[in-house]
């Protein structure tokens, strides 16, 4: 199987523009994605995973946002490229799913139809019967039952796992390259969250695509992802495998992260790990790093430079942190192993 | 009845109608959002409730502070049945059991300052005169661990998990026994989540709170609780000390459960000890016969759809509803 | 959903005789002798008391609802002998104001409202939607700028000003049109045109403000829908886009009040009849309130609530066409 990079992000900034100033929303955000492989992006409200998602479909407001940088899907920038060339990758090389599929589908329509049109925009030679003879067949695969009566029934006639297959079935119907999903399981249940997993996870077997998977649940990271972006504040403060970020943690916000979870799942009872104070405010980000009001390791360099990312330790981990190497694997092992 | 309850169920039942049809309109469809449920919650405990959406958590979070009358059955507060007070003694019963929000957003007035949203209350109920409202007040907030000095702030100009302490304040202002949390943390970040739990944990130790606490998120309960109660579509499959529950769950549904959590630990990944359950969860509007979760059930027999399981204690000292009771322990990191 | 439709019908009926019954009380226990008023200044009481007599008003208030229940099914005969005259059904009662059965009045006045409540609806939801989507299309832009100024100016302007504006400044002052006299456009098709035109565009233009602002908001508020991301997701271009996700979720809201609307003009257009002498239902209810002619008022009102009960229960049954979520339960 071949694994090419199919999806390359350099230097993504984002700014929205509000009535109460400019807000630094993404800031010099990278990453390759090779296909057949998943990538997770980690982070708490307003740490810029979202954002980040939509600008590799370019759907951020031109007027109000300003993005910077380049996203190369199959050699086109996405950025730079014109509206009808934009368009045709969409759906075509990169699809997403949302994170409430409910809200995501048009209620005004069939989802049959809705998964018809998905196929149709870019194979416009295609007869509207053949279509469907492609919709059901999606429908199956994602694992619809009765598929023959339920595409033509209406997005609310569907419980909630349901939907979010039919999100998936659209996203999927064009065989796209890269599949964005922006916290696809966070509205569903937790049994249901499972079996859309196991889908995601067959059906990318099966179509050889890369997937950006954005989540805040440290637990569907290690069940879904081969590499990590952990986001704070707009930056990516760590990227590494699961695996690293799992036993070698190395951005102290990563530490706060895991502890908090680690100590959750425990069976103990006593004081949580908790991370003190609250994410920031992108409209008034603190100078330095962003995570400094909230770390215990904070020094005087932290509150006026922001730490550029760099190597650290042996499983190719790149943190973005002022702390010295030994003392930064020393900790993060640490925590780990708790 | 033993004077160490602080808040018991017994047999609650709430059916909502919906979808009318027919000329006058009548019901022809009714949800049973709450079948029979009963618990005991023990004075200064946490009684955690975990269930999937549909199975009637938020609707039982409503019935026992009767923010919604039930259909029948009865809420004991202090040995007192509450569902049938008025008056004075509805008011008092308020006083006692207070309910925390999953939104902190929505649940706080915009337009109220954090002083009013808490003095008021407790002006309104006598507990405080107003010349020492504000002291009281602040020492609530710097109790719940909010800076007494934004006493005259808004809530927009509070995060996330601020606005949960407000809220947290709010329901303390009442100097309650009882305080029923629906989803307290659900809409918070995973960092934030943890200092709340932390809070409530701290409150319940120093003040003596008796806490029901419901959320979807066994891992949050697991930590906060002393007993469990698992619920599907409307009853209760499952009762037992947490630790119990989630170590040896005993109906498969908790197994299920518990082995869907996606643990943060990838070397577990593809462990094979997941158990999947297929489709959803089956319309409350038309739960299956006899057992209701036999339509998910890997272990259902022509028994399970004919005779519905009684909640009863087996021989290992958990307390379940399934005619085939797990016997082995699961194994969840 | 025929169940839907029938118990619809069924509760618009009891509302209708509620209307009916309050309407029809309300005006009778006005202090003036109806009777009195059917001659005039110099009226002996002998005429009078035969008046009342014939009309009905000698009965008791609930005897003379029943009555008038009555006629509205099966028409109601006057008085006896030579003197005696009937109105057939549907009977809303006998004007003694103009000497007339209430329903034949009604029968005459009735088009040209309706005439000027099609043409006025027809221009105001064109021009109210057409601005609301370039505003939104170009949310804050000098277009945005202008249609908000033109709902500003159109919200809060009275009828009666601008129309009479117009009409000074159309008619008197630049005389590009001649001063309006009605006639059927059976008739005289130019002269009914020519006498149309602007009580259609002042009530269209007004009106249109409000929708104005439904469109654009609507519509600025479907583009924040995830499922219209979704749509720009898959590729779709922005025309498809604009039809078939933004502008179908924001014309339901549009075409219930739209419904809502039309019907209320069609009990009469009291301000735009009266400043462009039409002579419409409701300038025959302003002659009616000055002449207190009770039976006209209450057969308008009766008009009046029947269109509004209709459109209510029309405008269920689109709602149920329009919105799957409403449809297929």
């Amino acid at each position: 199987m071949s694994n090419e990079v199919v999806l390359s992000v350099k230097n993504l900034s984002v700014v929205f523009h509000t009535p109460d100033g400019d807000v630094a929303a993404v800031s010099n955000v990278s990453f390759d994605l090779h296909s057949g492989e998943t990538l997770g992006i980690v982070g708490e409200s307003g740490s810029g995973k979202s954002v980040t998602a939509s600008s590799i479909m370019r759907l951020n407001n031109s007027i109000t946002a300003t993005t910077t940088g380049s996203i190369l899907i199959s050699g086109v920038d996405i950025l730079t490229a014109d509206e009808s060339e934009v368009r045709r990758i969409r759906g075509s090389e990169v699809a997403m799913i949302f994170q409430d599929p409910l809200s995501a589908l048009n209620p005004y329509y069939t989802v049959g139809k809705q998964i018809a049109e998905a196929y149709l925009v870019h194979h416009p030679q295609v007869s509207k019967t053949d279509a469907r003879a492609v919709t059901l067949e999606m429908l199956k695969k994602v694992g619809i039952p009765n598929p023959e009566k339920r595409i033509d029934e209406f997005p609310h006639q569907f419980s909630g796992g349901m939907r979010q297959r039919i999100v998936i079935a659209i996203a999927l119907i064009n065989n796209p390259k890269v599949l964005i999903a922006d916290e696809p399981t966070t509205a569903l249940d937790v049994t249901v969250q499972a079996q859309i997993l196991d889908l995601m996870k067959d059906l990318q077997a099966e179509f050889n695509m890369a997937i950006v998977l954005i989540t805040h649940d440290l637990g569907v990271i290690a069940e879904a992802a081969k590499e990590v972006l952990v986001m704070y504040g707009g930056r990516v403060v760590e990227q590494s495998t699961v695996d690293a970020l799992f036993s070698e943690p190395t951005h102290p916000y990563a530490w706060g992260l895991l502890g908090a979870v680690n100590s959750l799942s425990s069976s103990g009872r006593g004081a949580l790990a908790t991370i003190a104070g609250s994410p920031p405010s992108l409209i008034a980000l603190p100078r330095g790093c962003s995570f400094n009001p909230r770390c215990t390791f904070a020094s005087e360099i932290c509150r006026s430079e922001v730490p550029v990312l760099r190597t650290v330790g042996t499983q190719g981990s790149v943190a973005a942190c002022h702390l010295p190497d030994n003392e930064i694997l020393t900790i993060g092992r640490e925590v780990a192993s708790r | 009845m033993s004077t160490d309850i602080a808040l018991q169920a017994i047999d609650l039942v709430k059916h909502f109608a919906t979808g009318s049809t027919g000329i006058l309109g009548r019901a022809t469809n009714i949800v049973q959002a709450v079948d029979g449920v009963s618990f005991s919650l023990p004075k200064g405990k946490t009684l955690g409730i975990v269930g999937e959406s549909g199975c009637g958590k938020s609707t039982l979070a409503r019935l026992v502070t009767r923010l919604i009358e039930p259909s029948s059955g009865s809420v004991v507060l202090d040995g007192v049945d509450i569902t049938k007070l008025s008056g004075k003694a509805l008011r008092e019963m308020r006083r006692k059991l207070q309910i925390i929000f999953q939104d902190p957003y929505s649940s706080l007035n915009p337009r109220h300052s954090i002083g009013q949203i808490i003095g008021d209350p407790m002006r309104i109920q006598g507990i405080v005169s107003r010349t020492n409202e504000k002291a009281e007040v602040q020492d609530l907030m710097q109790r719940v661990g909010l800076n007494p000095e934004h006493y005259n702030r808004y809530p927009h100009e509070f995060s996330g998990g601020q606005r949960q302490r407000i809220g947290i304040a709010r329901a303390l202002s009442l100097q309650p026994s009882v305080i029923v949390a629906d989803e307290p943390v659900s809409a918070l970040d995973v960092s934030i989540q943890a200092q709340i739990l932390n809070l409530l944990e701290n409150l319940q130790k120093d003040l003596g709170l008796s806490f029901v606490f419901i959320a979807h998120d066994l891992s949050v309960v697991r930590h906060i609780a002393d007993q469990v109660a698992v619920m599907y579509l409307g009853r209760i499959v499952e009762v037992g000390d947490a630790a119990t529950v989630y170590s040896n769950p005993a109906h498969p549904y908790t197994k299920a459960l518990l082995s869907a959590v996606p643990v943060a630990n990838p070397s577990m990944r593809g462990s094979g000890k997941r158990i999947r359950l297929v489709g959803d969860v089956p319309s409350p509007i038309d739960p299956p016969s006899g057992c209701r979760f036999r339509t998910r059930c890997w272990k259902a027999t022509n028994l399970c759809s004919s005779v519905e399981p009684p909640l009863q204690a087996d021989g290992a000292g958990r307390v379940v509803a399934c005619h085939f009771p797990e016997e082995t322990p699961v194994s969840v990191g | 959903m025929f169940l839907f439709i029938v118990r619809r019908v069924f509760f618009a009926v009891v509302l209708l005789l509620a209307v009916s019954f309050f309407t029809y009380m309300l005006f009778a226990m006005l202090p003036s002798d109806p009777a009195a008023l059917t001659c005039g200044k110099n009226c002996k009481p002998d005429v009078i008391a035969a008046n009342r007599i014939r009309l009905g008003y000698d009965k008791s208030l609930m005897e003379q609802y029943w009555l008038f229940l009555k006629g509205i099914f099966a028409g109601r005969d006057y008085g006896t002998g030579a003197a005696a005259f009937s109105c057939g059904a549907p009977s809303l009662g006998y004007s003694f104001g103009q000497h007339e059965c209430v329903t034949t009045l009604i029968a005459q006045t009735f088009p040209v409202t309706a005439y000027l409540s099609i043409g006025a609806f027809i221009l105001w939801m064109f021009i109210g939607i057409s601005t609301g989507a370039i505003a939104a299309l170009n949310k804050g832009k000098w277009q945005d700028r202008a249609a908000s100024i033109f709902t500003s100016i159109g919200v809060s302007l009275p009828t009666f000003y601008i129309g009479l504006l117009v009409l000074f400044s159309v008619v008197i002052w630049l005389r590009i049109l001649p001063f309006p006299s009605y006639e059927s456009p059976f008739d005289n098709f130019p002269v009914f045109l020519r006498t149309m035109i602007l009580p259609w565009l002042v009530l269209a233009v007004l009106s249109a403000a409000s929708y104005t602002r439904l469109t654009r908001n609507g519509m600025l508020e479907a583009m924040n829908e995830d499922f219209v991301r979704l749509g720009v997701a898959k590729g779709l271009t922005r025309r498809i886009i604009l039809r078939r996700y933004v502008m179908r979720q924001a014309l339901v809201p549009i075409v219930t009040i739209a419904g809502l609307d039309f019907a209320g003009l069609l009990g009469g257009a009291i301000i735009t009849e009266s400043v462009f002498s039409l002579p419409g239902m409701g300038k025959m209810s302003i002659r009616a309130v000055v002449e207190s002619d009770l039976p006209v008022l209450v057969g308008t009102t009766m008009v009046a609530a029947v269109f509004i009960v209709l459109a209510n229960v029309l405008v269920d049954i689109a709602y149920g066409y329009l919105d799957p979520r409403v449809r297929v339960k």
